[in-house]
């Protein structure tokens, strides 16, 4: 069955919704307004205002409502409109919802599930094009996973209800309009670990979120090169799935990292360094990365294309790596 | 002082290893004398200097993986005087070399010193020039390792799988870059049957002709009339050659292929190209090639018809504008003078390079051959 | 020359053409060229062989008797063969 990103979101909570009493939405427009993206369109009305829930602009409160309702035994998915207003709550997630399992001895769990947009593109400007997923993924006691595909939309939510500590799910907003095939009986899916998304043996691209389809598309291109790349998806940000990426790179000997957060300090940075950790001897190119420019996202149409990772880009790195006869 | 460097055997040589030399310092050579012993990924090629002298140095030692271009020893010319004095030592001979900075991926160190390979004698292909995984595989075909490992060891990287590389580097060239148009057409070799078997019955066995020494003359004097499938394509211009080297396509027992060429082939009878096709065959399946036979080509044929197969689509080897195709021969209805009757027919076929021909010369050139197969005789 | 003797030699002037094959398995009764991947140059280099090897000179029409093993015993014994 064809189906969009948004539409296999929206699926997901209304799976949520039906299936546990404890589940509730809440969020700046979720409600009337459908979701600032529109994930929630038709809940309200479905579910009425107990269960979908729009709240006052207030990130920091909303967000602590709902680790508290977490800890009260509800199970909340709080929608924060995008990752650039996670600021204003950092506090409560990383104070509150990261540390009180610990803080407490193991007496308090808080099975929250945060969810925001990311990233760039869209001709937002610099305060609304960030993607800061690596500031989250830094720190422990959360989980913290971004779906790249339409499948992943319509089965992260679920499984993050199940966990009974914080998740943060991460929706690039260039993907909520991605089509793609879902079996009718899809449900939900790990969240543990990362996926080849196309397999090759002359180079690793690992990637996730909104760069993926950029990815496998250089892949296509670099195909037609003779370069056979193999794609990973990550998909859980953390915890990385190590794993699956060293046994990628240690057959195909080198990797380009692709990553639409800021290079100094990046998820490809730690990506990167895993790596270098687990495979060193292995490696046959200086591992590689394809990131942002290191400026405030442009607003400007050419100029915003040109800060953000690109399948052109993707190719060159590549091709600096492999080499014309290897 | 003339140099002798490590000759390319072909467009996808990259490096080869000295496997021996056959001369020492003060011997006297001549053109076309083998000084060396080269193992590529087509095996074990005799090398050929191409000036006189007088052997002065060899630089390379047995086992090194020379680089294409790659120095290998010096010549003294003749009449040139013998250096009076030997230069005066550096104080510091190792001082004068500039010191390399070897840059190696992990992967190609790990292996190198695995296989006892001296690192210092590869040849880097990777970013920057570093040496590669690649390159140590390259390297360790045929190399004998610096130093003996502990136990015998299989040998790590299959030979066939590099020519197989080899290939398919040359192959994937080729038709990246050259736009091959193909033509073919049925010949009555019935009176080129006759022929043979008249000659054959004169002929002692070891003198007797194949098919396809017939089929050789025909298109070298074919070139004759069409000289721009002759030739190579290089630096973006055709260059027609006054020579025909003719590359045979051979297929290898086990597998692969190499196109060596008999050279001046324009010189040569049919019985003389016989003779030495027979010649390359047992020296390219016994790896006994010459430099000279390698690379050199100005147009190949494949004849594919032993076979059984009945029209061969030929794939040019570069730098080479054309190739040409036999099929096999087997009797077909054929026309001849109004009446249907079965004749031997063999289908020759062209790849050329439009680049450099078209189809209309192209034609001409199989039309050439198949007026002259009609005439073994007088070939 | 014996049929043994006369077998031995065609075995050895077909490893002089094809040093790589293994003869042990080749069957006495079955065509070279299905069992060797023979081609027409490596034919005429085998009956070069057996005219080294055992002086024998066989006609161009007489080709089509040699193609097997057993084959070649027969002929070369008809022939005359001599070490």
């Amino acid at each position: 069955m064809k189906t969009t990103f948004r539409a296999a979101l929206r699926e997901a909570h209304r799976e949520a919704l039906l299936k546990d009493p404890r589940v509730l939405l809440m969020g700046e427009d979720v409600g009337r307004y459908g979701g600032a993206y529109a994930v929630s369109k038709g809940l309200l009305e479905e579910f009425g205002p107990e269960r979908v829930r729009d709240t006052p602009l207030s990130e920091s409160g909303f967000v602590g409502a709902g680790i508290g309702a977490a800890l009260g035994g509800l199970r909340p998915i709080v929608e924060v409109m995008t990752v650039n207003f996670s600021l204003l709550c950092a506090d409560q997630i990383l104070n509150n919802a990261a540390t009180l399992l610990h803080m407490s001895g193991g007496q308090l769990n808080v099975p929250v599930v945060i969810r925001m947009a990311t990233g760039a593109g869209r001709q937002l400007a610099a305060q609304h094009s960030r993607s800061l997923e690596n500031w989250y993924a830094h720190v422990p006691g959360l989980r913290v996973v971004e779906p790249a595909t339409v499948e992943d939309a319509r089965g992260m939510l679920w499984t993050a209800l199940q966990d009974p500590d914080p998740v943060l799910i991460f929706e690039n907003a260039l993907l909520y309009n991605l089509e793609g095939e879902l079996a009718p009986d899809a449900g939900p899916v790990d969240l543990d670990t990362a996926r080849v998304r196309r397999p090759g043996k002359d180079v690793t691209l690992i990637t996730y979120g909104g760069c993926l389809p950029r990815a496998l598309e250089a892949a296509g291109q670099l195909a037609t090169r003779g370069v056979e790349a193999e794609v990973i998806d990550l998909r859980t940000l953390r915890p990385l799935d190590e794993k699956t990426f060293l046994q990628s790179v240690r057959k195909t000997k080198r990797v380009v990292v692709i990553d639409e957060g800021w290079r100094s300090g990046s998820l490809a940075a730690e990506v990167i360094t895993r790596i270098v950790e687990g495979a060193f001897y292995e490696l046959d190119a200086p591992p590689a990365r394809v990131c942002s420019e290191e400026v405030p996202i442009p607003y400007a149409r050419e100029q915003e294309q040109a800060a953000l990772p690109q399948p052109a880009k993707i190719v060159a790195a590549v091709e600096a790596l492999v080499s014309p006869h290897g | 002082m003339a140099e002798f460097r490590m000759p390319s055997l072909g467009a996808d040589m990259e490096s080869g290893t000295l496997v021996e030399w056959k001369v020492k310092p003060g011997d006297r050579v001549k053109r076309g004398d083998l000084i060396a012993t080269v193992e590529t990924v087509k095996g074990a090629i005799d090398v050929e200097v191409f000036q006189a002298g007088v052997i002065e140095k060899l630089l390379v030692e047995p086992g090194a993986v020379v680089p294409v271009n790659g120095l290998m020893a010096l010549l003294r010319g003749e009449g040139e005087p013998e250096p009076v004095s030997p230069p005066p030592a550096p104080a510091a001979p190792a001082a004068a070399e500039p010191v390399r900075h070897l840059r190696a991926s992990p992967a190609a160190k790990r292996m190198a010193s695995e296989l006892g390979i001296d690192l210092g004698q590869v040849h880097g292909s990777g970013p920057n020039g570093a040496i590669t995984l690649g390159d140590v595989q390259a390297a360790a075909v045929g190399a004998p390792p610096a130093v003996p490992p502990p136990a015998p060891r299989p040998r790590p990287v299959d030979a066939a799988a590099a020519m197989r590389g080899a290939i398919a580097a040359a192959m994937s060239r080729s038709k990246r870059e050259i736009p091959h148009y193909y033509l073919a057409t049925d010949v009555d070799f019935g009176r080129a049957q006759s022929w043979l078997e008249q000659q054959n019955v004169k002929r002692p066995v070891t003198d007797r002709l194949l098919p396809v020494a017939l089929l050789l003359r025909a298109t070298v004097v074919a070139l004759a009339e069409v000289p721009e499938l002759n030739g190579t394509f290089t630096d973006g211009a055709f260059h027609q050659s006054q020579t025909v080297n003719l590359g045979v396509a051979i297929n290898l027992r086990g597998g692969g292929l190499i196109a060596p060429a008999i050279l001046e082939a324009q010189r040569l009878t049919v019985s003389e190209l016989m003779a030495r096709l027979m010649d390359l065959v047992a020296r390219t399946r016994s790896s006994a090639l010459r430099s000279s036979e390698l690379g050199s080509g100005t147009l190949t044929v494949s004849n594919l018809g032993d076979q059984g197969v009945g029209l061969v689509f030929p794939v040019i080897q570069p730098p080479q504008v054309a190739m040409v195709g036999f099929g096999r021969i087997t009797h077909r209805p054929w026309v001849l003078d109004g009446h249907v009757e079965p004749r031997p027919v063999v289908t020759a076929s062209l790849a050329g390079d439009h680049r450099v021909s078209d189809g209309h010369r192209g034609g001409r050139f199989l039309a050439a051959i198949e007026k002259l197969l009609l005439e073994p005789e007088k070939l | 020359m014996t049929s043994q003797e006369l077998d031995q030699s065609v075995r050895a002037a077909l490893s002089d053409v094809a040093p790589e094959a293994d003869l042990s398995t080749l069957k006495a009764s079955v065509a070279f060229r299905d069992q060797l991947d023979l081609d027409s140059m490596d034919f005429l280099r085998f009956v070069v062989a057996l005219n080294q090897r055992l002086g024998v000179e066989v006609p161009e029409s007489d080709y089509a008797r040699l193609t097997t093993l057993d084959a070649c015993v027969t002929y070369l014994a008809d022939h005359g063969a001599h070490p």
